[in-house]
């Protein structure tokens, strides 16, 4: 079947002409149908659209003149992504009917590679949860167990490519966003350094930690994403000036010498005994591979949580300021002046974590609290980076666990605290705007996944992504997949 | 009994800030779980961050300026597209000053 393909398998069909991309829309768009009420990862399907695209892409195979790596390749987009003319829910009741009037730039350099966007995947709310049970609309089921959740903020994204729903997706990550998921759904989840893709029409929950990454089927598909997404961008005055190299070309280079950081602070009383034994047996194959191993310390790790719960819903109180009843989106009707309008609106359309974030937030920013809370926070934030920094001087990358545990039961961590705690590892990675990826380590005895995570020096996505691709030239993990009947 | 972190009056007074109406219900579980969270969030205090710079953004970079150049917007009718309530080339609000 052309959905069990990753994206260079079905490139090279398409280029040998043995398959079109048509008929990978086509049963794309099947499958989608025969499973997504059961996984629910899309919010909107773009099947006319998406075939009406693979029919030109069609023809420049036709022609043997493909855009890209990427041209005719189905994908998701996670609905946090502007796309012009296509309704974009951010996971809010608040912009149930928004439609944007642009295309985010990575979409933009997405069509311009010749993808073919399948649809809008699910999420948290504004990208603000762990589970995906924060959607406004419904919670998507993790494909290997469809009880449990396939993590948040984003659900969809990750679950699409688990169930071949997509042959790669984009999601986002401002505290564990991508790469929690990944680790959940058993795919490969990349977070690329802050500033290296442009945000541009990414819906902005927390302006200094959001980032655009790819879920994808195996390393190698991740770095054609991110070299399609990748690069400075006018628009996005955060977007960095640092040149793009060509991240697939030194994936095959192995670990032989590489330094590899084993941060104490990652193996605590809490983590999963399955999720550190997949993990350390990880660091054993990359050993075995050539690499150096080192203890390495980050003493600040237990407080990024605590900082990241600070500085995350202060930006966002300021984000989510905008969603107010007048331009666009949810408009409570009757009110009896404009700043009850304002209250009744944002009070109807925001679930209870964004309400519970925009409060936090508020709160964290007043006067008399900012320096307290806030202020601290981004003290904290330094303090965090330092580790990093630190660490780097005698290692080139660090692996560690993505999560403490695996893909738990839907409706199991009601508490928001217990929630936040599953972001504990990927938190850091954000605070310091480093590059971190998860990929697949293998799976728990009753068969759920779990994900080892590499993180790098800013814009070194290269090195993390050979780090990975050894680890998963070594293993099998790839090979199995969810059992999912229509 | 520790002090609670967050008073219902301060629930109350963020509310308003934030602009959110909420429910006595709401506001009664938002104030316990703000009250749970801020509690967490207080180990910070234990650090000693003294001399310590804040990070507002992760990686440096300074203000970013374009050529003061006209380049297209987008057009009115787009932006007006998604309005909940249009009169025109405006969007229509509520009364904002008070009788």
């Amino acid at each position: 079947m052309l959905t069990d393909l990753t994206i260079h398998e079905l490139a090279g069909l398409f280029r040998r002409k043995a398959a079109t991309p048509t008929q990978a829309a086509r049963e794309y768009l099947d499958r989608i149908a025969a499973l997504d009420p059961k996984v629910k990862a899309y919010l909107t399907v773009t099947g006319e659209a998406a075939l009406a695209r693979a029919a030109e892409a069609d023809a420049r195979f036709q022609a043997g003149a493909p855009l890209s790596p990427l041209d005719g390749v189905p994908l998701g987009l996670k609905d946090v992504l502007c796309t012009r003319g296509v309704r974009t829910t951010c996971g809010s009741k608040i912009l149930e009917s928004f439609v944007p009037p642009y295309d985010a730039t990575v979409v933009a350099r997405l069509q311009r590679a010749g993808a073919v966007v399948l649809g809008k995947l699910n999420m948290d709310e504004f990208a603000m949860g762990s589970s995906t049970e924060n959607s406004g609309f419904f919670t998507t089921r993790n494909p290997w167990d469809l009880s449990r959740v396939p993590g948040g903020s984003s659900g969809g994204s990750a679950a699409a490519v688990a169930a071949d729903l997509a042959a790669a997706t984009l999601g986002t990550d401002t505290g564990g966003s991508i790469r929690q998921p990944a680790a959940f759904c058993g795919n490969v989840g990349l977070k690329p350094t802050y500033g290296r893709v442009s945000r541009y029409g990414l819906v902005a929950f927390a302006s200094s930690l959001d980032q655009i990454g790819p879920f994808t089927k195996d390393v190698e598909d991740a770095a054609l994403m991110l070299q399609a997404i990748a690069g400075h961008d006018p628009k996005d005055s955060t977007s960095a000036t640092v040149p793009v190299p060509d991240y697939a070309a030194g994936l095959g280079r192995g670990v032989e010498g590489l330094r590899v950081g084993i941060p104490a602070e990652y193996f605590i009383d809490g983590l999963d005994p399955e999720v550190e034994s997949a993990v350390r047996a990880a660091i054993e194959i990359l050993r075995g591979l050539g690499a150096k191993t080192e203890s390495v310390s980050l003493p600040h790790t237990e407080y990024g949580l605590a900082a990241y719960y600070l500085i995350g819903p202060a930006e966002a109180s300021s984000n989510l300021a905008r969603y107010d009843g007048v331009k666009y989106g949810l408009r409570v009707p009757g009110s009896r002046d404009l700043i009850d309008m304002y209250s009744r609106t944002r009070g109807a359309g925001f679930g209870a974590e964004v309400k519970r974030r925009v409060m936090l937030g508020t709160y964290a920013l007043s006067a008399g609290y900012h320096d307290a809370y806030y202020g601290k926070a981004q003290r904290v934030r330094t303090l965090v980076q330092r580790d990093f920094q630190h660490a780097f001087e005698r290692v080139d990358v660090i692996v560690a666990p993505t999560t403490p545990s695996v893909a738990f039961k839907v409706g199991e961590k009601a508490d928001p605290l217990s929630m936040y705690l599953n972001d504990v590892f990927t938190i850091p990675v954000n605070l310091a705007g480093l590059p971190g990826v998860s990929v697949p380590a293998g799976f728990t005895r009753a068969g759920l996944p779990i994900g080892v995570q590499v993180i790098g020096k800013a814009f070194e996505e290269e090195t993390v992504l050979r780090t990975a691709k050894a680890y998963e030239t070594a293993t099998e993990w790839r090979k199995r997949k969810p059992e999912l009947a229509a | 009994m520790p002090e609670p972190k967050i008073t219902m009056q301060e629930v109350e007074q963020v509310a308003r800030l934030a602009r959110l109406a909420l429910s006595d219900a709401e506001k009664e579980s938002m104030r316990r779980e703000l009250d749970g969270i801020l509690s967490y969030i207080d180990k910070l205090r234990a650090l000693d961050t003294e001399g310590v710079p804040p990070t507002s953004h992760a990686v440096p970079m300074t203000n970013v300026m374009r050529e003061d150049e006209p380049v297209p917007s987008l057009p009115q009718a787009d932006m007006l597209a998604n309005a909940p309530d249009r009169s025109g080339e405006f969007f229509r609000v509520p009364k904002i000053i008070e009788e």
